[in-house]
């Protein structure tokens, strides 16, 4: 009874149309493969905008999806790239690089279900590589 | 037939869904940490100039405190106090006001806090590997801030070449313990420069 009544609670859908000027995608110049790697294992989580799963329809994967995602975004949103300093910027590709590096993201409980998501060891190395090269000593 | 199949899966994956959230749920009531964030907004307007300027070195020097306070938990391969000083120093982090420097300054100044504050915090919920990692960038944060601010305190720029392709930290004695290694090699590094 009680999960019926939850599927009436409705969530806050993370989805917007527009990608904003500020946006990791525009202020750099992104090759296509790493750039596209990134929508996939990244901006579900990352970006003002998440491609939801058939699941997220269901209470209450919505509500546990709705906290994932706006504790990823409150650390990093893409979008929001440009709006970082440069100082803070540095941060956090030196964050996103350990991060990869030592497997941590993307979630295995979200590769998991994304498949695509998942990151094979040359994608790793070519992110790592392509966001070394954005890092400013 | 097809579809009560898909329904019962579906009802399924949803009490998979409740028993997983209900676990989670159990830690929901203890209070949350960003609370913070309200409380370190404590106003300034009832100073004069005069009181605020020496009210913010004393901020800076209680940031640098904090550091150092931070840095000898991380030295003591102390994981528990480093949270809870990375916490400290966050707070201190909050409570400073850029705004009596010039406008240079003041900008710069403002992003090293708010990127130094995001590093505090995340000290004060990791495991020590994470805050080691993130003592490196917070390190670099304090003593570009110092170079602004500056200090009545002699400090030391110490340097382990070891870590993470080489690493600074600062240190009010010219003796070197090692943050990033603790008791795994308490000894690495040199003083690089002195301040002051």
């Amino acid at each position: 009874m009680a999960l019926v009544v939850i599927q009436f609670f409705p969530v806050t859908l993370n989805e917007s149309d527009t990608v904003p000027q500020s946006d990791f995608m525009i202020v750099n110049q992104v090759p296509a493969t790493i750039n596209n790697q990134l929508q996939v294992s990244c901006y579900d989580c990352h970006s003002n905008n998440t491609d939801y799963p058939l699941y997220s329809k269901i209470q209450p994967a919505a509500w546990y999806l709705e906290d994932h995602i706006k504790e990823g975004r409150d650390e990093l949103n893409f979008n929001e790239w440009d709006t970082y300093s440069s100082r803070r910027k540095n941060s956090k590709l030196r964050s996103i690089i350990k991060q990869i590096e030592s497997s941590e993201m993307p979630l295995d409980s979200y590769t998991l279900i994304h498949g695509g998501a998942r990151l094979d060891s040359t994608a790793v190395k070519e992110i790592i590589g392509y966001m070394e090269s954005l890092q400013k000593n | 037939m097809k579809t009560v199949t898909r329904t019962i899966g579906t009802m399924a994956l949803a009490a998979t869904m409740v028993l997983t959230v209900s676990c989670k749920d159990g830690n929901k009531n203890e209070p949350a940490a960003p609370m913070s964030n309200e409380m370190h907004q404590e106003s300034m307007d009832d100073k004069d100039d005069m009181a605020m300027s020496d009210n913010q070195d004393a901020k800076a020097e209680a940031i640098l405190n904090d550091y150092f306070n931070l840095k000898d938990a991380l030295v003591g391969d102390d994981n528990d106090k480093a949270k809870e000083l990375g916490n400290t120093l966050a707070q201190s982090l909050k409570s400073f006001d850029a705004s009596n420097y010039s406008d240079n300054e003041t900008s710069e100044l403002n992003d090293i806090i708010e990127d130094a504050t995001e590093h505090a915090e995340h000290i004060s919920e990791s495991d020590i590997k994470h805050q080691r990692e993130h003592f490196k960038i917070l390190s670099k944060d304090v003593t570009d801030m110092v170079a602004i601010t500056g200090t009545k305190a002699k400090l030391y720029e110490q340097f382990c070449p070891m870590y993470d392709g080489g690493t600074a930290w600062l240190s009010k004695e010219e003796n070197v313990l090692n943050p990033y290694y603790g008791s795994q090699m308490l000894r690495c590094g040199k003083v690089q420069r002195e301040i002051n």
